[in-house]
Order: structure tokens, then sequence, then C-alpha cells
């Protein structure tokens, strides 16, 4: 059977929403200079903008690329990629990928090879996040102009909100880490474990560079526990 | 004389038509690849099932998009906003790549100049994106067989317990008091019942973890 997960049909769709994106960065990066030119901007503050977040973006693109690489093993290469070039972020990706294989009796933890199980995988991934692109489409311009500005006075508490849910969502995949017995929580351990001595160089050694690095870094070191412990366990050695 | 009889839109006139007709595009194609998946591979995954799948993360997921659009959109200016939403990465990359941007060229968001170095700005930082993921897959594609070697096999599985130990960290210590109740409530349902799936633990976990920061949110505990 062929493996759908790393099909040159997978590959091909990702090379076509690649060039999607790259189309319309352009486009509106065409656009934005004429229109700055003409109110004025000039070409050197303009081009500064460009160069500086493309240096900016490098470090945080390759902690993307680090997050493809993590579904790699469960997904294959191009659905990750996709996901990851249009709309999605990690923490999104990834609950929603294992949700949907829990529906289906399976978990992202095994290689996902049934292509039923892929393609709702798929599905899901992608409808959950399409909500955002149509309040954009329905809402974007009354917000610039200023109509919604009354409904978010209460900074405060929509930060706290978004911290609540994040949280709910964290707890429920922490406890169901539990299930997963030794390795699963030592994985965690390392991970966090890894993240708290992230946090403690960045915010201690004010070194504020790495606050790119710390969730790939942290995710690997879990991992990379999990592998060597199984190894030994099992009495292999590296 | 009389005025040029071809009417000029305004570059915000124009940004949100073309905006929204990008958007639709987006959404086509991201809503395209699973069906192309479905009709290629003529799999299509039973929609009870799906539905239940789906559910879980959509409550805990489209609320924060309503806050996220809310938050960003002012922040990021039209042309920005249109680009940012469909690209994605927004508060790990391009809203910090659009304030920056912003700051170092002397302009406030939420006006012209604004506007322009913002959409710059976040063109730039996806076609980075896109430059780094597409050299990165591509080289990576070679290692497939490595990354699916057995020894790396209980790394993968255990991609989730990964991801989770270190978000904790990071939202145990951004806002410690609205972590104990979910966290309570998973390790108690965790030893009455080990086996719930995660899709019945998510709404639980959010729905007490949002009631309980509410209530100490009302009584100034927060």
């Amino acid at each position: 059977m062929t493996d759908i997960r790393n099909s040159t049909f997978l590959f091909a769709i990702g090379a076509f929403v690649a060039l999607f994106v790259t189309a319309q960065s352009l486009t509106f990066m065409v656009r934005a200079w004429k229109e700055g030119r003409r109110i004025g901007l000039t070409s050197a503050t303009m081009k500064k903008a460009i160069i500086g977040s493309a240096s900016f973006s490098f470090v945080p693109s390759i902690a993307i690329l680090l997050a493809v690489l993590t579904l790699a093993g469960a997904l294959g290469l191009p659905l990750p990629w996709i996901r990851l070039s249009v709309v999605g972020a990690i923490t999104y990706e990834l609950p929603a990928a294992e949700t949907a294989a829990q529906a289906f009796g399976t978990s992202i933890k095994n290689v996902i090879s049934d292509p039923t199980v892929f393609s709702a995988i798929a599905w899901a991934m992608s409808v959950g996040s399409v909500f955002a692109m149509i309040l954009i489409i329905l809402f974007a311009k009354s917000i610039q102009s200023g109509i919604h500005k009354a409904r978010l006075k209460d900074t405060k508490w929509s930060g706290l909100l978004i911290s609540a849910m994040f949280m709910g969502l964290i707890s429920a995949f922490l406890g169901s880490a539990l299930g997963g017995g030794l390795v699963s929580i030592l994985t965690l351990l390392a991970s966090a474990a890894t993240m708290g001595f992230f946090g403690l160089l960045i915010k201690k050694a004010k070194l504020a560079w790495l606050e790119n690095f710390a969730m790939p870094v942290s995710m690997i070191s879990g991992m990379a526990v999990a592998a060597v412990f199984t190894l030994a366990s099992s009495g292999g050695s590296l | 004389m009389n005025a040029p009889l071809k009417v000029y839109k305004t570059y915000d006139e124009t940004i949100h038509r073309n905006g929204r007709i990008w958007m639709i595009a987006a959404i086509l194609i991201t809503q395209g690849v699973p069906l192309a998946i479905s009709l290629r591979f003529g799999v299509w995954p039973p929609i009870g099932k799906l539905i239940a799948g789906l559910l879980p993360t959509m409550m805990v997921f489209w609320p924060i998009a309503i806050v996220e659009v809310l938050t960003f959109t002012p922040m990021l200016g039209s042309g920005g906003t249109y680009l940012g939403f469909v690209t994605g990465n927004l508060s790990n990359l391009k809203v910090p790549a659009a304030i920056a941007a912003m700051q170092s060229a002397g302009v406030e968001p939420s006006t012209k100049e604004g506007e322009i170095i913002s959409t710059l700005s976040i063109g730039a930082s996806s076609l980075m994106t896109n430059v780094v993921l597409v050299t990165g897959v591509l080289l990576m594609s070679y290692l497939l067989p490595v990354l699916e070697s057995p020894t790396l096999k209980p790394a993968f599985a255990n991609l989730l317990p990964a991801l989770f130990g270190a978000l904790g960290v990071v939202f145990i210590s951004r806002n410690w008091k609205i972590s104990v109740a979910p966290l309570a409530l998973m390790i108690g349902l965790f030893i009455a019942i080990p086996t719930l799936p995660v899709g019945i633990l998510i709404p639980a976990g959010a729905i007490v973890s949002i009631g309980v920061a509410r209530l100490m949110y009302k009584r100034n505990m927060l």
C-alpha cells in the first residue's frame, strides 16, 4: 500500500500552498510599498522594515521547522508543513490532530498509516482553523474603523480568559499523559524541567534571544529522554 | 474641465476588497487540502466521528480566535491582518515582528505609516518562514528513514507529554492561580477514571478553568 502521508501528491499540494503564501505576501508588500511612497515614507525606512523583519523571523522560523519535524513521525512531512505554512501554530495543530485521532480509536503516538484516520486528522486540522479567517472577512473592516473597539475594553479579563482556556486544554493533556505510563511521565518532567531552565536563563541571565528556542528544545529534550529511556530499559545501547 | 472619469479607490478600500478575496481563496485552499486527500485516495471519514473529534478543540480555540481577531487586528492594520491571519503563527512570530518593525521605524500602530510598515514586516516575515520551511522540508525528506527508525519511535510516541510539559511550565508560571483548579480536576479524574479520552477531558478542563478564573477575577483574587 502506498504511504499517503509522504506521497508525491501531498508534497505537490505543499508546494502549491507555499506558492500561494509567497504570492499573497509579495502582492501585499508591493501594494504597501507603493502606498508608503505616496504618503511620504522613504525607501530606506521601508527597506529597513523588510530586512529587519526577515532577519527577526529567521530563528522563530527554525522553531516552526522543528515543530514540523516533531509532527512528521506520526503524520509524515507534507501535512504538518502545509498546516504550519498557513494559519497554523503547533499549539493548535497537535491537540486538534490528537483529539481527531482519539475519536477514531487511535493516537498520534502511533504512525497514522490508516488512510481514513489520516484524512480525518487533515479535516480536523483544517476545519478547526477556518473560524478566524471567516471572522476576518466579516469584521476586519469594521474593527479597523473603530466600531468594535468597545468590545475589548476589559483587556485584563480577555488575557486571563485565554490563559484559562489554554490551562484547561493543557491540564487535559497533562492528565492523559499520566495514563501513558512511566516513559510519558519522564518525558513530561524532562520537557518541563528544560523549559524551567530556559525560563531561568531568559529572566535571570537576561538571555532573551533564547526565547524562540525554549519550546522546540524543551520538546526535543523530552522526546530524547523517551527514546533513551526506552532503549536503555530494553537492554539496547546507543 | 471635467474630473477624470476613472475613480481611484483609496488604499484602504482596495486593501479590504483584495484582502477579502485573498482570505476567501485561503479558506478554499486550506479546506481544499483535506478535500483533495479524500478525493485522491477515496477516503471519507464518517462525519459523526469527525465531529466528535473536532468539537473539543473547537470549544477551546474558536473563542480564542475571537479574542485574537479583536486584539491583533487593530495592532497589525488592515493589510497586516489579512496577510497575518492567512500565514498564521501570529502570537509567536508575526505580531512581535510587526511591533518590532513599527518601533524601529518610529511609527505607531493604527496610523497610515504603521499600516504600511506592519504590512511590509508581516510580508517579509512570511517569506522568510516560507524559505526556511521549504528548504528544511526538502532536506528532511532525505532524512525520513531516520525519522521512522525504531530507536526514534518512542520519541515521537511521546510528543504530547513533551509539548504539554513545556507549555504547562509556561502557563503555570504566567498565572499559577488559574492553573490550580483544572490541574486538581485532571488529577482527580485520572485517579477516578484513568481511561477518559481527551475529547471529554478538554471541555471539562476548559469549563472548570474558565469558571474558577472568572470567580477569582470577580473577587479580585487574580
